[in-house]
Formats: C-alpha cells, structure tokens, sequence
C-alpha cells in the first residue's frame, strides 16, 4: 500500500473526527445560551412590570384650613401640613357612602401614603396652589397596584386574599370610572429605598453603587497600571519581585467577603472612617479591583512588541520615555479593557459590602463620597427578602438595570479589545 | 532570507558539528590575524568579553571601527556578531543577565563608564535592527521621534527641515512626501526599513549600527538598501553585521569575521575574500560552513 492510498483511508475517519467535535461545539454553545435566555426571560418576565405602576386621578382641593391655618404660609408650616388628610379627602369624595370610620380607613388604604409626600412636593415648590383644585395623579398603594396587575386571585376565598371583597368592590368602581390606571414608574428610578414597595426606587443605590465606582475607578486605575508597568518595564527580576507577583495572583482568586472583612478592620477600625458609606466601599473593591487590573495590563504590556521598545531605544529615548510614548499607547485598550472588566466586577459584588455595612436600610439618596449610601447589588439582596409581593418584581427590575450596566461595560471592554486588535 | 544565503553549500549535521567543535579550538587558540585597528576610528572595542548569564557570548575582542567607512561583521549564526554590535551603544543593557567586561570607547571615554548616560550614547551611536520597526504612527512623527526627545529643535519649520533631509538622505523622500501623515507601518518592508534608516540619522549619529538590515527584504530592497549604504558612509561611520557574504563584499570596506564568540580575522574587505589569511576564514567564505 502507497503512502497516499494510508492517507485516503483515514481520511473519512478524520473527517468524521472534526463534524463530531463542530457538533459538541455547537451543542456546547447553545446550551449556554439557552440557560443565559432562561435566566434573562425569566428576570424579564418577573420584572418588566415595575416599569410600570398604578396611579388614581383625582380632583385634589388644597384646603388652606388644612395646609396653613394661620395663613403664614412659612416653610414650616408647609413642610409640616398634613397632606394626607388632602389625598384621603379626595378619595372619599369619590365614595360618599363611605361615612363610617372603617370604611373609610379601608377606602384609604387604596392610596398610598407616598401621595401625600408627592402632594407636598408640588406645595413647596409652587405655593400658589393653596385653595385651588387640581386633578392629580396620585399614587396607589403596592396591594392595589398587585391587584392591577393580576398578582391578586380575586377567585380565592376572602380570607386568603391580602384584599377584601370590600376594597377590590371600591377599586373596580375607580376602574369602571377610568380614573385608575398604570403609568410609567418614574418612581423607581428617581426615588430611594422605602419600606413601602410603591415609594421605592433604586436612584439611592445607583447613586451609591456610582460614587462607589468613582473612588474604585480613580484609586485602582492609576495604581494598578502603575504597578503592572513598574513590574513590567523596570523592575529587576529577583526573588521579592517573584514573591510579590506570586502573591498578586494570589489575592485575584482570594473570595471577596474577605476583602469587606478586611475593608472592617482597617478602614472603619483602624483609620476610623465611616460605616456605610461610598468611599469605604470604594476602598474595599479597589482592593478587590487591583488584582485584575494588574494582571490584565501587564498581559497587555507584555504583547507590545519589543521592537517597538527597542526602537525607542536606540535612536535615545529613556527608559521612561520608550514606555510612556511607545508601549504605553499601544497596550492602553487592554488596559483599559481589564479596568473595564474589574470595575464590572465591583459593580455587581456585594458580599464585601455587606461586611462594611452598606446593607443598611437608606432612604435618602447619597450625596457625596461620606454619606450612607447602599449599592445596587446589595439594594437587590435587600428588596429579594422581602415580603412584600410588589418588590418581588422590583428585584427583578433592580437586576436588569444592573445586567443592563454590566453589559454595555462589557460591550465597551469588547469594542476596545476588537480596537486594539486592529490597530496591531 | 537573502537571495544570496542559498549559495552556501548545506553540509549534515554530523560533518558541521565536527567542524565547529575544531573550529572553536582553533578559533580559541590563535589571537586574531590581521589588524584589528584603524586610522581615526570613531569607536575601540578594547578586549571585550560579554557574557549571558553564565555562558560567554564573546571571547576577548578587541576592533576598531574606522570613521566614514563600513565595516562589515560577518560568520556563521551564533558567533556573536550582533552580540558585539549591540555592546556599541549598550542595547545588550536592556537584555537580563547580560555583562559586558573590558573597554568600548567613544573619544576616548569608556562607553561603559558610569559617567556616560546610555541616552547620550544611543544618540550618538544609532541602530537600525534586523527588521523594520516603525513606530505605529505617522511617517513624520517616525522621523521626528527622536529630534523631539533630544529637543534638537526649537521650530516646526526646522523639525521638517531635518525630516526632509532625513528622508531624502534615506532616499524615501520621492516616495512618501505627499503622505508624511499616513501610519508608517503602511509601508512596504523596504520603505519601512528606510524610514528606520532615516528616523536614525535624524538625530545626526556619529555612527550607525546595522544589524542584518537587509535579511527581511527581497533583492530589490536590499539593493536600494546596499546603494544608501554606501552613501551613507561618507556621513556616518557603519558597522553592519550581515549573513550575506555578497554583501560584505558589495558594501564594506572592511571585514571582521567572527567564529564562535571569537574575532577570527579582520581586514580590507578584498582581502578577506580574495586571500583569506586563516583557515576557518577561508572555509567560511569558501561555503564549507555556515
């Protein structure tokens, strides 16, 4: 037998050999993708509906006996009115056969007390509307809102309904008179967290998770490409710098609950800065940032090619001038990748959070670095377990915002690296 | 790969390794023939081992290389040509466990002395490497790379004057002068080979360093390349290590043929290759080896 009659045999075999492994790709691949599908429609399914909220119009009289008595319209004043006692009075007026205390304390709770802050809002900011009526949107509590978007059997027995017969009787009757209905929930994206589901919102932890970025960004950015070009281009090759990089891997594989205990001890402990807030948050995921970002940069220093350096070199630049001009620009995408990547990282850890007390329950948004602030994984973690039925789509919403930040970082890190692949 | 590489004749394995095994000893126990030294050089190399970690990369040698000629470094691959080369403006710095003993000078002052500043050096010793490597920018900023950093310049209008003579020195400026903006990676190996050469003698060196500039080239380049060698020297002083005995003896005047980390024999360049003095020399050129 001829060498190619040997080679011809096999050939089918060979053949065979390749489509088995293109089919295990393919079959690989689309079970993946299959299981991303799954877990995105399934947070799509649940949350795509706290987009949306349930909002009652009515006729609101802004009652100066009730406002501002004394007619001094101070600040004050204003600021302590009751409010509620407007919103609740326009809603009876809607059922004047509610007269007794119950019924009315039932035909009450299909508002929610978050009316009267929005109420209130429109007052400071516009005086003027003492003694006059207005209709407005007035928000809903989170039971009626459930109720509205089919979350509530209205089939079950009575007993085993968060709503009665009594109050689901009122809603249908704002339904009949068209005046109840889903608007957009601006809410959630301008408010901060709330113990009441329709009065939550994430603005609070996307500016916390934000400031957070910041501090993390701005720290380990510059020390981490510092450290990688140091390491790289000048540091003498002996066993401490062996140690030291043997220990960088290290720390990019230790589990970051460790780094929030150790953000505990020195941070808050040690240098006594304080709890919750962004920039000790900041701190602690620089620490968990560095690892990555070090080891990518250096990745991407190394595949500069020399001669690029040398060349530098030999018509005079320095050390210093032959990476700052040369190799610096060309690894830059990939650096900038890597950072791109760790800070996706940061934005969706939340164990070393929990350790610096970032969980606790903030209403009010941050406004600086040293404010307590909460981050949006953690927000996720907190409205998950919680009982109420409304935030369990409020969850899922909170998630696609994250997964939406996550993946346009990730899309940046891609575009970069697609760059530098051309550029090369 | 040069076009001329392929008229040495390949000998087995088993036949060159004998040779190169006798040829170390015979390389090792005779002192250089010929005259290592010049008339007005511009550098001394001065009794110079260098050694890569452990192993010694060049045995004692001692040359001259002479101003406003070209001198060619030739011998089979592995004997330490280019390892001396880059000793001449201290690029064998860059390399980890790298030490070079004995004496280089430039002027008279050890270029291994402490006082001198490898920045200096490299701008007075330039280099163009085995294979093109601009810088991925533009043709201009390629050529005024090094006129920037040496803050030759106080004018835009001088920076472009010592560009075009640059480029027109390296015989490039026919050729790109209505693109000096576009990316010189964009050029053809030849040109790109050029615009290294320019971007050296940008910084007015006193000596250029050329180490296998033509081995990525095609025969055409490498003629273009060979002719701007040879006017080049009546600016500069040459030092180019070649595979490529045609070359040599196309474009240097004098030869130092190496063997094994030692300087064999050094002479006028039709000396070398008519009548070879030494033995190995003569094997070398005659194809035996290499």
């Amino acid at each position: 037998m001829t060498p190619t009659e040997r080679i011809r045999q096999g050939l089918a075999r060979r053949q065979r050999a390749e489509k088995r492994f293109r089919v295990y790709g393919i079959v690989a691949i689309l079970l993946g993708m299959s299981f991303l599908l799954l877990l995105f429609g399934s947070i799509i399914a649940n949350g795509y509906k706290a987009f949306g909220q349930t909002y009652i119009e009515l006729p609101v009289y802004f009652d100066p006996a009730v406002i501002d008595p004394q007619g001094t319209r101070s600040e004050d004043a204003l600021f302590r009115a009751n409010y509620w006692a407007l919103a609740k009075n326009a809603l009876y007026q809607q059922f004047p056969e509610a007269t007794e205390r119950r019924q009315r304390r039932e035909v009450a709770s299909i508002l929610s007390e978050g009316s009267a802050l929005d109420l209130r809002a429109m007052v400071q900011e516009n005086p003027e509307l003492i003694g006059t009526t207005r209709d407005i949107w007035l928000i809903a509590d989170d039971d009626i809102d459930m109720l509205m978007k089919d979350y509530i059997d209205r089939t079950l027995p009575e007993s085993e309904r968060r709503l009665n017969d009594r109050v689901i009787a009122y809603v249908d009757r704002l339904i009949e008179a068209g005046i109840i209905e889903r608007r957009f929930n601006t809410n959630f994206f301008t408010a901060g967290d709330s113990r009441e589901p329709e009065q939550a919102g994430i603005f609070g932890a996307l500016s916390g998770s934000f400031f957070m970025l910041l501090v993390t960004l701005l720290l380990s950015f510059p020390i981490g490409v510092g450290a990688a070009v140091y390491l790289e281009e000048f540091a003498p090759r002996n066993r401490f710098i062996d140690l030291i990089e043997i220990n960088i891997n290290n720390l990019a594989a230790v589990p970051s609950i460790i780094f929030g205990l150790l953000g505990l001890a020195i941070f808050i402990n040690l240098f006594g800065l304080p709890r919750s807030t962004a920039v000790v948050g900041g701190l602690v995921l620089t620490l968990m940032t560095l690892p990555t970002i070090i080891i990518t940069s250096r990745a991407s220093i190394q595949s500069v090619p020399p001669s690029i350096k040398e060349a530098a070199l030999g018509v005079g630049a320095s050390r210093m001038q032959a990476v700052f001009h040369h190799v610096l620009p060309i690894a830059m995408p990939g650096m900038l990748t890597g950072t791109i990547i760790g800070m996706a990282q940061a934005l969706g850890e939340s164990a070393p959070l929990l350790m610096i007390g970032m969980v606790a329950f903030i209403v009010e948004p941050p406004q600086g670095f040293t404010d307590p602030a909460t981050a949006l994984p953690v927000q996720i973690f907190l409205w998950s377990d919680s009982p109420e039925r409304a935030f369990t789509e409020r969850t899922s919403a909170a998630i696609m915002v994250l997964l939406a930040f996550l993946i346009a970082m990730n899309a940046t890190a891609v575009y970069l690296r697609k760059k530098i692949a051309k550029k090369l | 790969m040069d076009a001329t590489e392929t008229l040495t004749i390949p000998l087995t394995d088993q036949l060159s390794e004998v040779d190169f095994a006798a040829g170390q000893k015979i390389a090792a126990d005779h002192a250089t023939v010929g005259d290592v030294t010049c008339k007005n050089p511009s550098m001394r190399v001065k009794e110079v081992d260098v050694f890569y970690g452990e192993k010694q990369a060049i045995f004692n040698v001692s040359l001259d290389i002479g101003s406003n000629e070209v001198l060619a470094m030739i011998g089979p691959s592995g004997c330490g040509k280019t390892t001396l080369l880059r000793c001449l403006n201290r690029m064998n710095d860059t390399i980890e466990g790298c030490r070079v003993t004995g004496q280089v000078e430039m002027d008279g002052q050890n270029i291994y002395s402490r006082k001198m500043d490898p920045v200096l050096l490299r701008a007075r010793v330039g280099m163009v490497f085995q294979k093109p490597n601009p810088f991925p920018k533009s043709i201009f900023d390629n050529v005024a790379y090094g006129p920037r950093i040496h803050g030759l310049v106080s004018h835009r209008d001088e920076l472009e004057e010592i560009v075009h003579t640059s480029l027109s020195r390296a015989g490039l400026l026919d050729e790109v002068k209505d693109r000096l903006d576009q990316p010189g990676t964009g050029l053809s190996g030849g040109q790109q080979q050029r615009l290294c050469i320019a971007r050296a003698i940008a910084v007015s060196p006193e000596v250029i360093l050329m180490d296998e500039p033509c081995s990525a080239l095609d025969p055409i380049a490498t003629a273009k390349i060979e002719e701007l060698i040879d006017e080049l020297r009546y600016k500069f002083s040459i030092a180019i290590v070649t595979h490529s005995m045609q070359q040599a003896a196309r474009v240097s005047q004098r030869t130092a043929y190496f063997h094994l980390g030692y300087l064999v024999e050094v002479g006028p360049t039709k000396d070398i290759f008519t009548m070879p003095k030494h033995q190995l020399t003569e094997e070398y050129i005659t194809g035996r080896f290499g």
